[in-house]
């Protein structure tokens, strides 16, 4: 295979320090909630790692990604800091939102993470407009929108989709299709067979491809970052991947078929990236495992950071609600 | 100088003149909108007209009626550094997009402890009289005021329409911009150019001793004539034009309330859980030893906007009840 067709070693290891840390982040965050350090509903992105891992090797420090309440994999793989990130998740004065936004509303712009919405679908509108902002600048900024195969439906992402192909948007949208919307099956809430099939609608690249192998991903990803940058317009690219946790930490997946739950979790794409790249000689057990070994450092120590630090002033409350604080 | 003072110009040609004097001070300043650009014939009501002819359709462009769409790019836009000026065809359209307005522009940089901030302009028309019925004549300005984060402009006279319109593009927070249909190709005293409005800040339109009516928009004009029409019958009527609603400048309002010990609050939009509510409550709080009677309202009917003309003519805070409401105040 030539190297235009694979990404190099680098971008190899960068992608699986990418997801392992997501996948890190993600458990020590469930161990936090249910040790009562994180009061928050939370929505674990597990099995949809690598993803975000694929996406940001093909991106630059100033391009921006939008992403949802169901977000962490896609702030981790843009490269939010973690002390901040974790400081936020508990509401601590040093968050990236002064512990004001929260964990569905985690945002870091020096990171180029502007827009994190609680609103499914919400994202897209506002993708688009900071894309005008890049193409207006020619700034060749890229914006990535990742959003749920639910958030295909609401009327937001016709909208999108229609106006960001009329205008040539610099944009990919990104649909993390774990085949449920909250409870509710793929096709028991969506008309088409695939999502991607959608985009023939807006005159738009569609490509559907398995989220959780990683060279299709990085492909696609590299393809729609290139068209979206040499100016050639948006893309939708759905990423078929699975939610290991349910749709809320605490939901049972009830609604999730155990033959089905199984053979997902067989196809676990973690695992299966890790002996793929020890198989094919990109790396040993032990440089995977000083990779993991890093990062769990940087998780614990991000951790008691966002311990040891307090809680906002209570005079917050009502500031940054507008510039001058105006009266009301 | 008097002779440009005197010069006459309508609202529709104060907001043209906003823009385009926006729009060539500052290359953030964007517009989209339904129609808007010159092709497309520079906007249903024209505000926008020579605008894409002379910036460019990159930087003034028409959209697909998709409110979502256009408020979501604005809004995008904003975070990424330009001040967009999003036209709404009509109020009631912002319905469409409130997710956008409430869950986004206006509170993202309170989510984001600062971080971000949306320099958003949104201006929308509405006013019933053209019988359009129940779904293109709200007065929806209260949905708006009560969510923090976004500022509510409302001007009566084509010289504020001009700057406080300027005051919002250049502002750092989303505005709402209402404009009135009914205003609109009323000619008034022509604005000066440069000459910006604050938002926040009240004007006493006419001073009188005995009773305060605070008013905006199109329901100001009807105010004025009534206090015209009292002050033969030797009522002397204080008319406070808001000009912003949120943030409201209570000092104003209180300060003049102070003097007369009476006050009414008379708009277009229904009176219940109004903006009138607010400034009532308020005055109660402050006031309430030394208010000579209970603070009026005065709004539209509570019904959706009606068709039929004598219906639509009687929704309205008619002259004849903003009187009832202001003789009211004084038995």
């Amino acid at each position: 295979m030539s190297e235009l067709e694979n990404p190099g070693r680098p971008a190899l290891l960068e992608m699986y320090r990418i997801a392992t840390l997501i996948k890190q982040a993600d458990d020590r965050f469930i161990a936090l909630i249910k040790a009562g350090l994180i009061a928050s509903p939370y929505y674990s992105p597990r099995g949809q790692e690598l993803i975000p891992a694929a996406v940001s090797v093909n991106l630059r420090a100033s391009d921006y990604v939008v992403t949802m309440y169901r977000g962490i994999h896609d702030q981790i793989g843009k490269g939010i800091p973690l002390r901040p990130f974790v400081a936020e998740f508990m509401g601590r004065a040093t968050g990236t939102c002064k512990g004001k936004g929260g964990p569905m509303h985690i945002t870091h712009v020096a990171s180029g993470l502007p827009v994190t919405t609680g609103i499914v679908g919400a994202g897209l509108p506002i993708a688009n407009g900071l894309a005008w902002a890049a193409q207006l600048k020619k700034t060749g900024q890229v914006t990535v929108c990742n959003f749920g195969d639910g958030a295909t439906n609401i009327g937001a992402f016709h909208e999108a989709l229609n106006l960001a192909s009329l205008w040539k948007l610099p944009v990919v949208f990104v649909c993390q299709n774990n085949g449920y919307a909250e409870h509710t099956r793929y096709d028991l809430g969506t008309s088409s067979a695939t999502i991607a099939d959608r985009a023939v609608a807006y005159g738009m690249t569609g490509v559907t491809v398995d989220g959780n192998d990683a060279i299709e991903l990085w492909r696609a990803a590299r393809d729609a970052v290139g068209r979206a940058r040499a100016g050639e317009g948006p893309t939708l690219l759905e990423a078929k991947t699975f939610r290991f946790r349910g749709h809320l930490l605490g939901d049972d997946s009830h609604y999730i078929p155990k033959a089905e739950m199984a053979a997902a979790m067989a196809e676990d794409p973690l695992p299966r990236y890790r002996a793929w790249l020890v198989v094919q000689g990109h790396a040993s057990e032990a440089a995977l495992d000083d990779i993991e070994a890093t990062n769990a450092a940087a998780i614990e120590d991000a951790v008691e950071f966002a311990l040891a630090s307090p809680f906002p002033d209570e005079s917050e409350l009502t500031t940054d609600v507008y510039a001058m604080e105006a009266r009301a | 100088m008097s002779t440009s003072a005197q010069k006459k110009m309508n609202m529709v040609q104060a907001i043209a003149m906003a823009l385009d004097e926006a729009m060539a001070l500052d290359p953030t300043v964007l517009a989209l909108g339904e129609d808007i650009a010159d092709a497309q014939g520079g906007g249903v009501f024209k505000c926008t007209a020579g605008l894409s002819t002379k910036y460019g359709t990159e930087r003034v462009r028409s959209t697909p009626i998709a409110e979502q769409a256009i408020v979501g790019a604005a809004v995008g836009a904003a975070l990424a550094g330009m001040r967009p000026v999003a036209e709404i065809m009509l109020m009631n359209f912002m319905t469409v997009a409130m997710d956008q307005v409430v869950n986004h522009a206006a509170k993202l940089r309170y989510m984001t402890g600062g971080q971000t901030h949306v320099p958003l302009t949104i201006r929308t028309t509405t006013g019933a009289g053209f019988g359009t019925g129940g779904q293109h004549a709200d007065y929806l300005e209260a949905w708006f005021a009560h969510t923090a984060g976004i500022k509510v402009v409302a001007p009566s006279t084509p010289a504020d329409a001009y700057g406080l319109l300027l005051s919002c593009i250049f502002d750092d927070d989303p505005c709402i911009f209402i404009e009135n249909l009914p205003l609109y190709f009323v000619p008034g005293v022509a604005p000066l150019a440069g000459e910006r409005v604050p938002l926040g800040k009240a004007r006493v339109v006419c001073e009188g001793a005995d009773v305060t009516v605070v008013s905006y928009s199109r329901t100001l004009h009807d105010v004025l004539e009534v206090a015209r029409e009292l002050e033969a019958q030797n009522v002397s009527v204080e008319v406070i034009d808001l000009r912003t609603i949120a943030p409201l400048d209570m000092d104003t309002i209180s300060a003049s309330v102070a003097r007369t010990g009476r006050a009414v609050v008379a708009h277009e939009a229904q009176v219940d859980f109004g903006v009138g509510a607010e400034i009532v409550a308020r005055l109660h709080r402050e006031h309430f030893g030394r208010l000579k009677a209970p603070v009026g309202r005065v709004g539209a009917a509570r019904s959706p906007v009606p068709y039929s003309k004598p219906l639509e003519a009687a929704f309205v805070p008619t002259r004849a009840r903003i009187a009832a409401a202001i003789l009211d105040t004084l038995n």
